[in-house]
């Protein structure tokens, strides 16, 4: 006889989230600094990558690496920035 | 005014053998409990004029609800006026003969005890409260269907729905006698696990309780230790996904986690006690499954640690005790209540000392070990939970010592000057920034405050011992122990 069991999980599905559109265009890229030591290091050498190809930049920052980024940071950064690079540096 | 003679029997019963022909020829309405074949078979072997109706979903038998067979009811429009279980012949009679029937109790004996009836068999009352729970709404998860020729165990790992170690496999059955044991609602919100913000109601965590093996009582403190452990200052979104290794530790403080059938002595923080074995593994189960971190996808410790499958402990709160509970300490519980604090900490390590008797030179070494927490370097950013071992605490008790003037003590002895911690220093590349340091001989802390080094009481008799569980980023930049009362949760 087959087992019935109940479903551990919360039963969600993974939202779909497709890729954003492709506008060609180089854009503002957004550079997150999560607050690990020494990110920022790794970020000032990937803006000034950036900036030699003369693409925007604009700095974020999470206000602590332990936990997930405001909701305000995520909306700021969504409205402004065309791609975000976050640096998970050590 | 409409009475009816009903008769609950099975075809097994040899009372109702016995008094089936009797109730058929009285024209009684005969329901029986078997399978329609055994019922038929029955049916001829007694020779009765008709074969009775059979309630196989037993959905009239729950209704009425009778201990034993047959069960002989008066029925007056459908509501019960009396009843006789078991053969009591006159009785039956009796009831028979208001009905406007006559029972013929020639060669009947004056009095025999029935069979149980279908509805109280252990699996069978099981499977019809799991039926009811459904109905009435207190069950509400998707079912999964395991196939027959699945084993349940390898079916659940395939799923990906385990520790690791095998899953008690949560039937309805198991999870609705589960329920039993917390007077909240199975659909109370327990918590939003991170780090999908999953909804853990009572029943989810139920589930998960059942898969860990918790037995019922252990249930209210796995609730309150997820309460706990989803407060938002506990930040159990960076203690899942951080490369550190840190879990949820929970230490439950009070009698009711003895009553829960906890260990608080010999061998506390390890194996062989069910209650803390499983109560620590629940909780971790709820966060895999409902908050959805799974290790080397959400969870990303660099090593992780024994203590990521359960970790899970009672304070021994008896006449040895140095002072009251940890939960007691901080969240102003009375002696009664029966608290649980959660502390994202690694695993335990062993800390020796068999020579000190004074108070002061014990401190003294228990602080030398609290500075190796992460790592002498790291300062102000990780807390400390300091499990005093009864030969350790005695120390302590017999001087008069005070839980705060412990902390003092030890947080005022972890400081250590800043030329000493300075990146380069003893040819360690790790420390304190440079630039940051105007004066080597200045005191750096190793703990924010004396209150973050926690300290719990449990263990064995024997030896001169402390167990060190090291912390994670701290404060309010990290995770916030955070204590919770379990009765809320009973």
């Amino acid at each position: 006889m087959a087992l019935t069991i109940l479903d551990p999980t919360a039963e969600r599905d993974p939202a779909g989230r497709p890729l954003a559109a492709r506008s060609g265009k180089p854009g503002t890229v957004g550079l997150l600094d999560i607050r690990k030591p020494r990110g920022d290091i790794f970020l000032d050498e990937v803006e000034a990558g950036l900036r030699a190809r003369g693409i925007a930049v604009l700095r974020e920052a999470k206000p602590t690496y332990t936990k997930p980024a405001p909701v305000d940071l995520r909306r700021a950064i969504a409205e402004r920035c065309d791609a975000v690079i976050e640096a998970l540096a050590d | 005014m409409a009475l009816e003679v009903l008769a609950f029997v099975r075809h097994d019963c040899p009372v109702c053998d016995q008094v089936l022909p009797a109730l058929d020829a009285a024209g009684a309405r005969l329901v029986s409990q078997s399978s329609p074949e055994d019922t038929a078979a029955q049916a001829a072997r007694l020779e009765l004029s008709r074969v009775p109706e059979t309630d196989v979903e037993l959905t009239l038998s729950e209704r009425f609800d009778p201990a034993a067979v047959p069960a002989v009811l008066l029925l007056d429009d459908g509501a019960e006026r009396d009843r006789v279980e078991g053969l009591a012949r006159d009785r039956m009679a009796a009831l028979v003969a208001e009905a406007g029937g006559t029972l013929r109790v020639e060669g009947l004996p004056a009095m025999r005890p029935g069979c149980g009836s279908m509805t109280r068999d252990p699996e069978v009352a099981a499977r019809l409260a799991a039926r009811r729970a459904r109905a009435g709404g207190r069950i509400v998860a998707r079912e999964l269907s395991i196939g027959e020729l699945e084993d349940p165990f390898e079916a659940l790992h395939e799923r990906g729905l385990t520790d690791g170690l095998p899953v008690v496999p949560p039937t309805p059955e198991r999870v609705v006698v589960m329920l039993e044991h917390t007077s909240r609602h199975p659909q109370d919100l327990v918590a939003e696990v991170p780090p999908y913000g999953g909804r853990a109601t009572v029943e989810k965590v139920a589930i998960n309780a059942v898969m860990a093996g918790c037995a019922g009582p252990e249930l209210p403190i796995v609730l309150a230790a997820l309460e706990a452990a989803c407060h938002e200052d506990f930040a159990l979104h960076g203690v899942v996904a951080t490369t550190a290794p840190p879990g949820p530790v929970v230490v439950v403080s009070g009698p009711y986690a003895l009553a829960a059938g906890m260990n608080a002595e010999g061998n506390a923080l390890g194996q062989g006690n069910r209650a803390n074995v499983t109560i620590g593994r629940a909780l971790q189960l709820t966060i895999r499954n409902v908050g959805g971190g799974r290790p080397g996808r959400e969870d990303r410790a660099a090593h992780g640690g024994p203590g990521k499958v359960g970790f899970a402990f009672a304070e021994r709160l008896d006449a040895t005790a140095p002072w009251p509970g940890l939960a007691h300490a901080r969240a102003r519980l009375e002696p009664e209540e029966t608290g649980v604090t959660v502390f994202a900490g690694e695993g335990p390590r062993f800390v020796v000392d068999q020579l000190a008797r004074e108070p002061g030179a014990l401190a003294a070494s228990l602080a030398a070990e609290l500075e190796h927490v992460a790592s002498a370097r790291q300062r102000l950013a990780w807390d400390a939970l300091l499990v005093l071992g009864p030969e350790h605490a005695r120390v302590f008790r017999e001087a008069g010592w005070s839980r705060e003037q412990l902390q003092d003590e030890l947080h005022r002895l972890t400081h250590r000057p800043a030329g000493e911690l300075v990146r380069g220093a003893g040819g360690i590349a790790d420390g304190l920034d440079t630039r940051q340091i105007t004066d080597p001989a200045a005191p750096v802390a190793k703990f924010a405050a004396a209150d973050r080094i926690l300290l719990a009481y449990a263990g064995g008799d024997a030896g001169l011992f402390s167990a060190l569980v090291g912390g994670w980023a701290s404060g309010e930049l990290g995770s916030e122990p955070q204590t919770v009362s379990v009765e809320p949760w009973r």
